[in-house]
């Protein structure tokens, strides 16, 4: 029983440390960037829930979801995720991305795994 | 004989949206890029020169940013104006300096879509003119003819 104490700490520890990078990209996800008028965050044409199929705001083509655990697909290939990532942070965050900012939101869309 | 002549003439006119077909020159990127925020709009809709237009800006596409890397924007640039529509589709006249054409715009898209009611064209599963796939049930594949149409209401056109 005591020996389980040390690993139950660990993976508390593991947990908070994941936790803490995908509050911030959950953050990040839902917060409004006031750059674009019709997409002024990531939820506008992800939804609230990046595990529910969104929709573009202008061409209302459906858009499969961005998190692996509805759609495996997902980040899956570093050259689509980079041309998106380039593409939608310019449009509706104002500049590219950063690679700590990426790497939140990975971890909030993944869900910390 | 005159008379023939006239019709000759304009037949060309006369090509409908039934001629589509996929084009068999399209690269992979064709789908995989211009297809992601929309249909994959069939080249011969614009004209070359807008067709040049709309690729070489593409970092300010319709309001969004659809940048690529240079390579495959020259590839698909390349297969646009090789396909692209000649005097039957016409320009878009209304597209400003600064504003980039619209193929919804064309004097031939007009025609093909004049006895749409203002009302399916506002219709919320509408929401723009360029959404082909809302009436258009097989646009995703290339192909729009008239009997694969049907209405938001639920009907078919030809019915």
């Amino acid at each position: 029983m005591k020996s389980m104490i040390p690993m139950l700490a660990l993976v508390c520890a593991t947990f908070t440390w994941a936790a803490t990078s995908a509050q911030r990209g959950a953050e990040f996800y839902a917060r409004n960037f006031g750059v674009s008028a019709k997409m002024p965050s990531c939820a506008s044409c992800h939804t609230d829930n990046p595990a529910q199929a969104g929709r573009h705001v202008v061409t209302d083509k459906p858009i499969k979801p961005l998190a692996p655990a509805a759609n495996a697909e997902r980040f899956t290939d570093p050259a689509k995720v980079e041309k998106w990532f380039k593409r939608n942070c310019t449009e509706v965050v104002g500049r590219e991305c950063t690679a700590a900012e990426k790497a939140d939101f990975i971890a909030f869309v993944t869900g910390g795994r | 004989m005159k008379q023939f002549l006239l019709l000759a003439a304009l037949l060309p006119l006369a090509a409908t949206a039934d001629d589509l077909r996929p084009l068999r020159d399209a690269p992979p990127a064709f789908q995989a890029e211009c297809a992601s925020c929309h249909v994959a709009f069939p080249p011969q809709l614009l004209g070359a020169d807008d067709w040049r237009r709309v690729m070489r800006s593409l970092d300010k596409h319709y309001g969004d940013n659809a940048s690529l890397d240079e390579k495959t924007r020259q590839i698909l640039e390349d297969f646009h104006v090789r396909n692209a529509g000649g005097a039957i589709v016409g320009a878009d006249r209304t597209a400003s300096k600064n504003e980039l054409p619209r193929l919804t715009k064309t004097d031939w898209f007009q025609r093909e879509h004049r006895e749409v009611r203002p009302a399916d064209w506002t219709h919320a599963k509408v929401k723009t003119p360029a959404n082909c796939a809302a009436c258009h049930t097989k646009a995703a594949e290339g192909s729009y003819r008239e009997r694969e149409i049907v209405m938001p209401n639920g009907k078919r056109w030809e019915d």
